[in-house]
């Protein structure tokens, strides 16, 4: 991957005050990326997300699948020698790009037409919609 | 002090959640009869609301922590100080959400200002979920009432993500819970080796990409047979969709993948228990 840095502290610091983590904190072991049970569906993997946030490299994390594709399992974080949590690094990436886009990631009429328990509608729609 | 703890949990507060009055319907029937063969005493909360399903990780947003706190108001408003929880996810956001206002001060005085209308959380409300209550009431107690044992039927304990993490709020060990696999083996069952009892199932995904969970749980219940499991049980309602009714979407992606029965932990007990 190729990546043309853009560094932007404003947005790094908005990530950083959602979620209350310090990314700096990650030396990339790479512990959570051996965890995550959605690693095979990502294209950023997750220890590399940290590590684009370390780098400032904010148009590259907004763009991934990755972020959206982390369901808070919290796999990761408990795992973490470093005690980051990342789920809520994510969910701060999440929140970031729907706050500030003022538009939903994953559209109503998307949802799969058949039934299902509402915790899954709930969640799903507390992840993905603004 | 082990005699004190019994006795709370025979008069108990119960809070059933959106789903275990639809689709999880099974969960809640069985795991309210199990409850009444044990002795213990368990109302439903006269008034509820959704605790909102999953927990908002927002450091800077307090509104998606209301309705837990709303609902832990009521609690203590009933003058108990335990709320018993069969939801996974709502054991999960209502034990987050009380850490949360016990750790900071602030925070739970800026959602006490907001909340005008109900008293103030004083914070002591223990969020507590059905299996740890059983645990209490400990196997012993449980072999005794066991009427159809399960004469070693081979179960896959799935516990999923939220009965665990974040540890904080975990009712076991993160990474090697036994809870469920004591209880089945106190029904006479065999728990077997199963290390992918803790990997998430996909979640919500199932709302939107389907095949992501068919994926996941292919590995889940593939890693159940191979140590030769007959059944998976779980308590989580998502967690039993996504084992159960997305199989059929498995055999679309892997049409050599052969079916295996998912059920909750509570229907298991309840016909051990013969009620």
């Amino acid at each position: 991957m190729r990546l043309v840095l853009k560094k932007n502290k404003h947005i790094l610091q908005k990530i950083e005050e959602i979620s209350g983590e310090n990314v700096f904190a990650c030396y990339q072991c790479g512990m959570c990326t051996a965890g995550c049970p959605m690693v095979s569906e990502m294209d950023v993997l997750p220890n590399q997300v940290i590590r684009l946030l370390q780098l400032g490299a904010m148009e590259e994390v907004i763009n991934t699948r990755t972020v959206w594709l982390c369901a808070s399992c919290y796999t990761c974080g408990a795992r973490c020698p470093k005690g980051v949590n990342l789920s809520r690094l994510m969910e701060a990436i999440r929140l970031m790009i729907l706050r500030e886009q003022n538009q939903d990631y994953v559209k109503i009429e998307k949802i799969v037409k058949e039934s299902l328990p509402q915790i899954a509608l709930i969640s799903a729609l507390r992840k993905f919609t603004s | 002090m082990r005699e004190d703890r019994s006795q709370k949990t025979e008069n108990l507060i119960y809070f059933p959640g959106c789903t275990l009055k639809t689709t999880a319907k099974p969960l809640e029937d069985s795991a309210l009869k199990v409850a009444e063969a044990l002795g213990m005493e368990i109302k439903e909360m006269p008034q509820w609301y959704c605790c909102g399903t999953v927990y908002s990780l927002a450091q800077d947003d307090l509104i998606k922590q209301l309705a837990s706190i709303r609902n832990l108001i009521l609690v203590q408003t009933l003058g108990h100080n335990e709320i018993m929880t069969l939801c996974s996810m709502c054991y999960n956001t209502l034990a987050q959400s009380n850490l949360l206002v016990r750790k900071d001060e602030k925070k739970l005085e800026k959602i006490n200002q907001f909340i005008s209308e109900q008293p103030d959380y004083k914070r002591e409300i223990e969020v507590k979920h059905f299996l740890t209550l059983l645990k209490k009431v400990g196997t012993e107690k449980i072999k005794e009432v066991v009427k159809n044992g399960l004469s070693g039927l081979r179960i896959a304990c799935y516990y999923g993500c939220l009965l665990l993490r974040p540890k904080e709020v975990g009712i076991d060990n993160y990474e090697q819970p036994t809870i469920l696999e004591e209880l089945m083996e106190s029904l006479g069952a065999t728990p077997v080796y199963f290390p992918y009892q803790t990997e998430c199932c996909g979640s919500y995904h199932t709302a939107i990409k389907p095949e992501i969970v068919a994926r996941r749980v292919y590995h889940i219940l593939e890693n159940a047979r191979e140590n030769r499991a007959e059944l998976v049980v779980t308590s989580c309602p998502l967690c039993y969709f996504n084992l159960k009714d997305r199989q059929k979407n498995i055999k679309k992606i892997y049409p050599d993948f052969k079916k295996i029965p998912v059920r909750y932990f509570t229907e298991i007990m309840s016909q051990a228990l013969g009620v």
